[in-house]
């Protein structure tokens, strides 16, 4: 390792160019006056929310911009050859070579037509670094060193073959298979769920630290770029907020902005007693099938009480979004029922009374596909009290407005379409639109999961300040184990279909745990250093334990 | 892995049965639609003097007098023994008539079909190449003025240069048993040439939108972070991702080939199915229409048959599971 700086960047600037018909083009920064510079051997986090430039100054450093992007000012040095400055050609040399890239989704960054292996040593065979013989070695030796099944045969799979968590060590692999000087992560662990998350991690933090690469870690999520990052910078807008050691910015943050992000998960409800009246939700015994034969759901029981909060929390294919279809009556199960306000729900969708639809709503995780485009905010909001309370005209709009004043939003937005909205103000606008059925029951599925940490924060103290003021009771599905312990007061954890734990929080979340549980909570990473190394030796020695 | 390459398999039976279905139904409709035809055989045999007892008697014997359904039953089960049965106007027997005339069309169809596809596919990976550039917008243009020129027009105008002005190439395409390949090849150059130009533009434009597609995939923006040249990316990165709504474009236009050369075989005197056909329709010949309609029909299916399983092969989740 030197002590050089390999990797000079100053004064980085990126526009985006927007052609509106009809109008003059627009200019628009995306990344503005941005400089660091990189040791061999050292890994700086990028971390900002969305539209902070993070990726963008990413693909900077392969003197890539995505459709749109332009690179307009400053220089990218590698060992003081100025990126910009070289022709197409000599790029497609650097690319893949000497910086090399890792994507947030492994699964859609692999070519499904062909085999792992073949792409993985694609790089160094095309640009003539290996035989093909040598680079299979080495892809091999680096199957193994990721911790990747049959390390022999690894290569001969296809993507659609193996697991999501093993795709991203492959696209690793992949990245790391050319030996080149600078590897650019963005956001590699983000699509992954927690506990294959923490694997993944601790393997590329390995894998950097063995092979001496350097490497950009972009991120939204600080918790995990202070298990690996030596230095942070933190984005915002496309300027830099605060460029510090990974301790200084967990530990001592200067901008206002680095606390808000290190103190987000700050928010806790005070859970509430169980009430003796009977519950709001009773699902009795529910299993269920998409085929009539694999059943996605085992035997599940559990229940509401009114004005409070259920929170199911599993990972992808635990079956929570499936108990939320058979709640909603959009599929039937093969056995038990569901008793809502103490009777039982038909468990087809068209047997159920208007007043039973009314009052039970949903909030869906991607808002900008749950909203029609062509209509105005108004019309979304007061649709359901048209078609629920027969009100039209005047007092439609007001009930419209009153609800607009309720999530945050003015009288404004009423005349505005979805497009203009922001992603948060997007999902507020769905929030208004459950709200206005009066509904005593809301399911809320993953609606913070596409947001950015802020953002998602200010989504979930609106639902509790709306919960307090209505008496509305939420069933909140999310895969978050911090939005589960802000918001809930009981919580259900379910694992490959069926319930593992079941209670209040201060019940669940409290020891002694069953291994699932246990697993599940210690994978959230905390703001904290050297948490990882932590976690992986306290299970290692559980497991020697046992 | 035994038990889903057993589904592959099911999957491309279950194609193969569904072919044969459509085919029994398309005999109904080929069978049914004859029927419809104003006029019959033995009167256009027999012209406008013919006496009712003649007409009588050569319907009694072609059978005619028969109900529709036993007519329809015996034909089938003829043609399933591999009988077309026999020409009423001439009296041959049509699957010789036919053989050497299907023959001349598949010969024509192959031809066209050699040059048309590679061109294609070829045109549309340097459309994409070169995406919104003037190479691209030439090729588009070119291709669509030739699809927007109706197929005879075209002919004429081939004949028009290469036959009467410069005089390289014969405007008919009269062909026999006895010549030789490059006799032949060159007999139907002017026939070839309009039906590459005819579908030409449909193959390419396909090509070059479903690689296009293809392109804004993550994994082709993962193909430029290796630094892969741009042909490598496209043909090796993008096209296998786009082959099935290739192929299914490109087996419809060999059908074409096949089954829609009826005017230019007429422009070109040439002597294959098309003709046959045309001939025959015009002297009310229904078993001889019968039986091309039939075949047509027949190659028609196939071809998309094929289509199909080669999409369904083509799908790397499909043949190699998990």
């Amino acid at each position: 390792m030197s002590d050089v700086h390999f990797l000079e960047v100053q004064g980085l600037e990126i526009s985006a160019y927007i052609n509106m018909p009809g109008e003059a083009t627009k200019t628009l920064i995306l990344v503005d006056n941005i400089s660091f510079t990189l040791k061999r051997g050292e890994v700086l986090g990028l971390i900002g929310e969305s539209g902070a430039g993070k990726s963008t100054i990413g693909l900077a450093a392969m003197a890539y911009g995505r459709a749109g992007c332009k690179i307009t000012g400053g220089t990218m040095k590698i060992d003081g050859v100025d990126l910009f400055k070289l022709s197409s050609r000599e790029i497609n040399k650097v690319r893949g070579t000497r910086v090399a890239y890792v994507a947030q989704s492994a699964a859609a960054s692999f070519n499904p037509a062909h085999k792992i292996g073949d792409q993985v040593i694609e790089v160094a065979i095309e640009h003539k670094l290996m035989s093909k013989a040598e680079a299979l070695d080495y892809a091999g030796e680096l199957y193994a060193k990721l911790g990747l099944p049959d390390p022999e045969n690894f290569g001969n799979r296809y993507p659609h073959q193996v697991s999501g968590g093993q795709l991203q060590r492959a696209m690793t692999v992949m990245a790391l298979c050319a030996k080149p000087d600078l590897i650019v992560f963005d956001e590699p662990t983000t699509a992954l769920d927690v506990t294959t998350q923490i694997e993944v991690l601790a393997t590329i933090k390995h894998a950097i630290k063995d092979s001496g690469v350097a490497a950009l870690y972009i991120t939204h999520d600080l918790a995990v770029v202070a298990q690996v990052a030596d230095h942070i910078m933190v984005l915002r807008h496309g300027k830099m907020v605060e460029y510090n050691s990974t301790d200084k910015i967990i530990n001592h943050a200067s901008q206002k902005y680095t606390q808000d992000l290190v103190s987000i998960r700050a928010m806790q409800k005070q859970e509430q007693a169980v009430p003796d009246s009977p519950a709001i939700l009773q699902v009795n015994n529910i299993a269920a099938a998409y085929d009539g034969v694999t059943k996605i759901l085992k035997d599940v029981t559990l229940h509401l009480h009114a004005g409070q909060t259920l929170s199911i929390v599993g990972e992808s294919g635990s079956g929570k979004s499936t108990l939320a279809r058979v709640i909603t009556g959009l599929l039937p199960p093969m056995q038990g029922e569901v008793l809502f306000n103490g009777k039982p729900l038909s468990s087809a969708l068209k047997n159920r009374s208007k007043e039973q639809l009314r009052d039970l709503q949903m909030i869906y995780q991607m808002a900008d596909v749950a909203m029609n485009p062509r209509h105005t905010i108004g019309q979304i909001i007061g649709r359901p009290i048209e078609f629920y309370f027969g009100i039209s005209g005047a007092e439609n709009r007001k009930m419209t407005i009153e609800l607009l004043e309720q999530i945050e939003l003015g009288e404004e937005y009423f005349d505005r379409y979805p497009a203009e909205l922001s992603g948060g103000q997007k999902q507020r606008v769905c929030i208004a639109r459950a709200l206005a059925a009066k509904p005593s029951l809301i399911i809320c599925d993953e609606v913070t999961s596409a947001l950015d940490p802020l953002v998602a924060d200010g989504i979930l103290q609106l639902l509790m300040s709306l919960q307090e003021k209505h008496a509305i009771a939420y069933l909140f599905i999310t895969h978050d184990l911090a939005t589960v312990k802000a918001i809930s007061d009981s919580i259900a954890v379910m694992y490959q279909g069926s319930l593992v734990r079941f209670g209040q929080k201060s019940m669940v979340l409290a020891p002694p745990f069953d291994d699932y549980t246990d697993m599940l909570l210690s994978s959230v990473p905390h703001m904290e250093l050297g948490w990882l190394e932590k976690t992986l030796a306290n299970r290692k020695m559980q497991s020697a334990d046992n | 892995m035994a038990a889903n390459n057993h589904s592959l398999l099911n999957l491309i039976t279950k194609r193969l049965a569904l072919g044969l279905l459509l085919l029994l139904m398309i005999s109904v409709i080929i069978f049914a639609g004859t029927e419809l035809l104003p006029g019959d055989v033995a009167q256009s045999i027999l012209g406008q003097s013919a006496t009712p007892e003649a007409l009588h008697n050569l319907r009694l014997e072609m059978g005619l007098d028969k109900p529709a359904i036993e007519r329809y039953s015996h034909w089938l089960s003829n043609i399933l023994q591999g009988d077309l049965g026999t020409s009423l106007s001439s009296g041959k027997d049509i699957s010789s008539m036919i053989s050497g005339r299907l023959g001349n069309t598949l010969f024509l169809a192959t031809t066209a079909a050699v040059i048309a596809v590679p061109l294609a596919i070829f045109l549309g990976l340097i459309a994409v190449l070169y995406r919104d550039g003037i190479v691209d917008k030439l090729i588009s243009i070119t291709t669509i003025s030739m699809i927007s020129l109706p197929e005879f027009f075209i002919g004429y105008l081939l004949i028009l240069f290469f036959a009467v002005n410069l005089n390289w190439l014969p405007s008919s395409s009269i062909i026999y048993s006895s010549m030789g390949i490059l006799e032949k090849l060159q007999a139907i150059a002017l026939p070839c040439l309009t039906l590459t130009l005819v579908v030409l533009a449909h193959m390419m434009r396909m090509t070059r939108a479903a690689i296009l597609n293809v392109m804004s995939s993550p994994y082709i923006e993962t193909a430029q972070l290796k630094g892969l040249s741009s042909f490598k990316i496209i043909f090796h990165h993008a096209l296998p991702n786009a082959i099935s709504p290739i192929i299914t474009v490109v087996v419809l236009n060999l059908a074409y080939l096949v089954v829609g050369v009826v005017v230019v075989e007429i422009i070109f005197v040439y002597p294959g199915m098309g003709q046959l056909l045309v001939d025959h329709v015009s002297i009310r010949d229904i078993p001889v229409v019968q039986a091309v309609g039939l075949i047509f029909a027949a190659i028609y299916i196939l071809l998309n048959m094929f289509a199909d399983v080669m999409s369904i092969i083509a799908n790397p989740r499909l043949r190699h599971p998990k």
